[in-house]
C-alpha cells in the first residue's frame, strides 16, 4: 500500500529510535517521573499499541493517551439518548461501529439491537442517507460523533439531504472540537504534560494556526503527526529536539496530508451547518465550555434531538472513576482505585476501559497476561 | 460446540446479561462463557468437556471422530460458495483437523416457506459437489419448513463421522516450547469476502471466500509428520482465536511475526478501511498447525506440494513465558498482545 | 475519530453529487470528493492519491512532501551511524536508546 508501507520501514524506525536516544540525552527529565508526551488523538493511541511503540522507546519517555478518542469520552447520557431514539417505532438507527459497544446507563446500542431495535452500522454518513431514501416509511437517524475530522462528512451529508430533498433523515450531533479541549487540559494546574503529538487528521481540516497558544502561552512543543509508526516516531523526535533546544513551536510532521491552513471547503461546510454549543459534556472530563457544535437554525429539521423532542439525559460518571486524571496525565491507569477491581474490560465503569483503545483497557490486557506495560 | 480453553472450564455464573446476544455466537470469549456456563455444566461428559473440533470415540482397532456444526450465513450465496458448500466443508474440516478421514455426513435443513426451490436445488448441488471433492457421502438428512420470518431463509446442520488411526494423538495439550506455528493459506479471506458481499459497506472487490476442503492437507500432515502436535481450522474468531486457545490449553505462549503473515492486498485493504485486524477475520479453508521445530520445514514442504498449499507459511513459534497468551512481534520490532476476541469485530473510524 | 486511508481516484461517477470511485489496495468504494475538488476541476482528480475518511476524500496527498519526509529519515539513518560511531569511540558505555 502506497503511503503506508514506506512509513512502516523497520530500518528507518531503528534510525529514529537511535536519534531519539541521542536527543534524549540533551533533554532534562523530571526527577519524579518520566517525560510525558501526550498524543491527543485516539488514532495515534491505536497505532502506538498496534506497533508496540511504547516499549520501543527509552523508558524515560511515557506516552500519555489524551482525550482524542471520541468513543472514550462519550458520556453515558448521550448513549442513553441514542438508545431511546433507536427503540422508537419506525426508526432505523445508524452509527459508526465504534459507538455500538459503549455502555450507557440502560445498556449499549448493541444490546438495544438484541432487544429488537433496528440498529445498523454504516461506514459513511452518506450510506445512512441512502438508507433513508430506500426506506421512505422509516425515519433514519445517524449518530454523528467525532472531532473535526468527521464533521465535514456529516455536514456535507446534511447538505446532500437538503439537495436531494430527503426529509426522513436526521442526526444526533455529538461532534466535539479539539482546541477548547486542549485549552481545558492545559489550564489544569495539575496536568503534567511536557509536549504534544498533535492530531494529524483533525489538522488536515482545521489547519495548524489554532495551536499557536500552546507554545506561546504554555511553552509546550506541539508536533502535528501522521498515523504510521514512522510518523509517530519522527514526531516524538521533533518534540524531543524542541525540548533539547529549549524551544516550543508548532511543527508539522504530516505535511503530505496537512496544509497549514487546513481544508477551506471542509471548513465552509462545517460553518454552514453547525454552530458552537455553549456546553458539552465529556465522559471523564465533565463539562468543557464551547467544546462541541450543534445544528444551525436553518438545519433544525435534520436535528434528531428536536425531531424526537429529546431532553439530553444527564448521567454522572461513577464517583470512583478517575478517567479524567488518567487522560490529563496526572495518574497512570493502575493508580486508579477502581482499576482491575470494579472496573475491568468485561465490566467497564470508566470510559477508558470501555473502548479497546482506551488506555485502561490496554493496560489491563497486559496486566492479565503478566507482561510489563 | 467446541473449544474452551482449560482455564475456562465448567464454571457457572460466567454468562453476562440475561439474553443471548450475537457475541454469544461469535467464536470468542462470550461464546466460551455461554457454552461453559449453560451447556457444559449440564452435559459434562469427559469427551464433551475436551471441546475439540470432533469428539473421539474408541471403536476397536480404530477410533471414530464425531462432530456437528450448524450454518447460518448472510448472504446465502456469496463469492466463492454458498451455504451448501459451506455446510459440507465446515463439518468435513472439523473432522480433518482432528486427523480423521471423513466417512459420512448428515445434512439437515430448516427452511422458510417461500424459499425458491431453484435456490434449494442449487444449494443441494454445491453440497454434493463439495462432498464428492472431500471423498465423503451424505447418508442421512432431515427437512423442516417453518413459517415465513422464523428462519433467515435457510439454516443447515451437518454432522459427520470419520476414522482416526488409533495411534494418532493430536491435542493442543501436546504443544510445547520450541514448536513452530503454520497457517495453510493467506488469512481472513472468507470474513472479508462476506463483509463485502453483504453490500451495506459499499465496498467492491474481486475477493472470494476461501471455502474449501482441508482433508488432503490435514491427512498428509497427520500421516507424514510425526512432530505434528495439533491442528485447528480458523473459522469464527480467526487465527487469533485458535492461537489463544492453543496457548491456553498448553500453558505456553505463542509468538507470531507480523511481517510473515500471508495477506492478500484486498483483505488488507478491507481491514485498513474498516479498521479491522485480519487475525480476527473468519476463514473457511484455512487451518493452523503446530509442529515440532525439527519437522517444521518438512511440514511446509509437504503442504506446498499439495493443491491449495501454495500459501502455507510459518508464522511463529511457541515459548514458555508468559503462559497462556498470544503475542505479535509487530513490524518494527515492538510487541503487542493479541487477545481472545469477544464478539464480532466492529468497523471503526477512530 | 480519525481513521484515514490513502487511495487512488479511478473515475468520477456522479458530478452533481461529487462522487468518485477510489481504489484502496484493490478495494473500490464510492467516495465524496467535494472537499478536494471544485466542480470544474473534477476531471483533474483521476489518478490522484487522496486520503479517505468515512466515505469522504479529505485531502489530496502531496507526493513531494511524502518524499521529503522519507528522504529526511534516510539521511537521519546515515547521520546516526556517524554519530554513534563517534560516540562509541569517544566514550565506551551503554548504547543510547536501549
Amino acid at each position: 500500500m502506497k503511503y503506508a508501507d514506506e512509513f512502516r520501514d523497520p530500518e528507518k524506525a531503528r534510525a529514529l529510535i537511535d536519534a531519539i536516544g541521542l536527543t534524549l540525552k540533551r533533554v532534562t527529565i523530571p526527577d519524579d517521573r518520566p517525560l510525558h508526551i501526550m498524543e491527543v488523538c485516539g488514532g495515534h493511541t491505536h497505532s502506538i499499541f498496534r506497533y508496540g511503540l511504547q516499549r520501543m522507546v527509552p523508558d524515560t519517555i511515557e506516552f500519555v493517551h489524551g482525550p482524542g478518542c471520541p468513543v472514550c469520552v462519550l458520556p453515558m447520557g448521550r448513549v442513553d439518548d441514542c438508545v431511546t431514539i433507536a427503540e422508537t417505532d419506525g426508526v432505523i438507527f445508524t452509527t459508526f461501529g465504534d459507538a455500538m459497544r459503549v455502555p450507557g446507563s440502560k445498556g449499549s446500542l448493541l444490546q438495544a439491537r438484541a432487544g429488537g431495535a433496528d440498529v445498523r452500522m454504516v461506514y459513511s454518513p452518506l450510506d445512512a442517507l441512502t438508507l433513508a431514501e430506500k426506506n421512505p416509511d422509516s425515519e433514519v437517524v445517524f449518530f454523528a460523533l467525532g472531532f473535526e475530522t468527521t464533521m465535514p462528512s456529516t455536514a456535507l451529508t446534511v447538505l446532500e439531504a437538503k439537495r436531494r430533498g430527503v426529509s426522513n433523515f436526521s442526526m444526533i450531533c455529538q461532534h466535539i472540537t479539539i482546541i477548547p479541549t486542549l485549552k481545558a487540559l492545559l489550564d489544569d494546574p495539575q496536568a503534567q504534560i511536557d509536549g504534544f503529538i498533535g492530531p494529524g487528521h483533525v489538522s488536515m481540516v482545521i489547519g495548524n494556526r489554532g495551536y499557536d497558544f500552546i507554545p506561546t502561552e504554555h511553552n509546550k512543543p506541539f508536533v502535528v503527526a501522521g498515523f504510521e509508526p514512522l510518523d509517530l516516531l519522527q514526531s516524538l523526535l521533533m518534540v524531543l529536539t524542541q525540548l533539547a533546544e529549549g524551544r516550543a513551536t508548532v511543527e508539522n510532521q504530516y505535511a503530505r496530508i496537512v496544509p497549514e491552513d487546513g481544508n477551506a471547503e471542509a471548513m465552509r461546510a462545517i460553518a454552514e451547518v453547525y454552530e458552537e454549543r455553549e456546553h458539552c459534556d465529556w465522559r471523564g472530563l465533565g463539562n468543557i465550555e464551547a467544546s462541541g457544535v450543534r445544528f444551525r437554525k436553518e438545519y433544525h429539521r435534520y436535528d434528531a434531538e428536536l425531531k424526537f423532542g429529546l431532553v439530553q439525559a444527564q448521567v454522572p460518571d461513577p464517583a470512583i472513576c478517575q478517567c479524567g486524571d488518567v487522560v490529563r496525565g496526572i495518574i497512570k491507569p493502575t493508580q486508579c482505585a477502581a482499576y482491575g477491581r470494579q472496573c475491568t474490560p468485561q465490566t467497564p465503569l470508566g470510559a477508558l476501559m470501555v473502548s479497546s483503545e482506551g488506555a485502561c483497557a490496554a493496560y489491563h490486557q497486559f496486566d492479565a497476561a503478566g507482561i510489563d506495560h | 460446540m467446541s473449544r474452551i480453553p482449560e482455564s475456562h472450564r465448567s464454571q457457572t455464573g460466567k454468562v453476562r446479561g440475561s439474553a443471548v446476544t450475537l457475541a454469544h455466537g461469535a467464536g470468542g470469549r462470550s461464546m466460551q462463557d455461554l457454552i461453559d456456563d449453560v451447556f457444559l455444566s449440564e452435559f459434562g461428559s469427559n469427551n464433551l468437556s475436551d471441546l475439540n473440533d470432533s469428539a473421539r470415540l474408541e471403536a476397536g482397532a480404530h477410533a471414530l471422530a464425531f462432530t456437528t456444526d450448524s450454518f447460518v450465513i448472510d448472504p446465502i450465496f456469496f463469492p466463492g460458495g454458498d451455504i451448501g458448500k459451506l455446510a459440507v466443508y465446515g463439518t468435513v474440516n472439523d473432522l480433518a483437523v482432528s486427523g480423521a478421514q471423513p466417512i459420512a455426513l448428515s445434512f439437515s435443513i430448516i427452511v422458510e416457506e417461500g424459499f425458491a426451490i431453484s435456490e434449494l436445488r442449487q444449494i443441494a448441488r454445491s453440497a454434493r459437489a463439495a462432498a464428492d471433492d472431500a471423498g465423503v457421502s451424505i447418508v442421512t438428512g432431515d427437512t423442516k419448513v417453518v413459517n415465513r420470518g422464523c428462519a433467515d431463509g435457510i439454516f443447515i446442520n451437518t454432522a459427520g463421522i470419520g476414522q482416526i488411526a488409533a495411534e494418532l494423538n493430536l491435542s493442543p495439550k501436546n504443544i510445547m516450547a520450541g514448536d513452530r506455528v503454520l497457517v495453510s493459506n493467506s488469512i481472513g479471506e472468507h470474513g472479508a469476502a462476506i463483509m463485502v458481499a453483504r453490500g451495506d459497506l459499499g465496498l467492491e472487490t474481486e475477493l472470494i471466500s476461501d471455502c474449501r476442503s482441508l482433508v488432503s492437507m490435514c491427512t498428509a500432515l497427520a500421516q507424514g509428520i510425526p512432530g505434528l502436535r495439533a491442528m485447528r481450522d480458523a473459522t469464527r474468531g480467526g487465527v487469533a482465536a485458535v492461537l489463544n486457545e492453543f496457548a491456553d490449553a498448553s500453558g505456553t505462549s505463542v509468538f507470531i511475526d507480523e511481517a510473515s503473515l500471508p495477506l492478500k492486498p484486498e483483505v488488507r485493504g478491507v481491514s485498513e478501511i474498516l479498521g479491522l485486524d485480519p487475525l480476527y477475520l473468519a476463514n473457511e479453508g484455512l487451518f493452523v498447525a503446530v509442529v515440532s521445530e525439527a519437522d517444521a520445514d518438512a511440514a511446509v514442504a509437504l503442504l506446498r506440494d499439495l493443491p491449495g498449499g501454495e500459501n502455507v507459511t510459518l508464522i511463529g513459534e511457541v515459548r514458555t513465558d508468559p503462559a497462556g497468551v498470544l503475542i505479535m512481534n509487530a513490524l518494527l520490532g515492538g510487541q503487542r498482545l493479541v487477545d481472545m476476541p469477544d464478539g464480532d469485530q466492529l468497523p471503526r473510524i477512530c | 475519530m480519525c481513521l484515514g486511508i490513502p487511495g487512488v481516484v479511478q473515475e468520477i461517477t456522479d458530478r452533481e453529487a461529487f462522487l468518485a470511485v477510489v481504489d484502496i489496495s484493490g478495494v473500490r468504494r464510492k467516495v465524496n470528493v467535494a472537499c478536494v475538488a471544485a466542480a470544474e476541476a473534477l476531471d483533474d482528480l483521476t489518478g490522484q492519491w487522496v486520503l479517505v475518511h468515512a466515505g469522504f476524500a479529505m485531502a489530496i496527498i502531496d507526493e513531494a512532501e511524502a518524499e521529503k519526509t522519507l528522504e529526511l529519515l534516510q539521511l537521519l539513518g546515515e547521520v546516526n551511524e556517524e554519530h554513534l560511531a563517534m560516540l562509541n569511540s569517544a566514550q565506551p558505555g551503554p548504547q543510547p536508546g536501549q
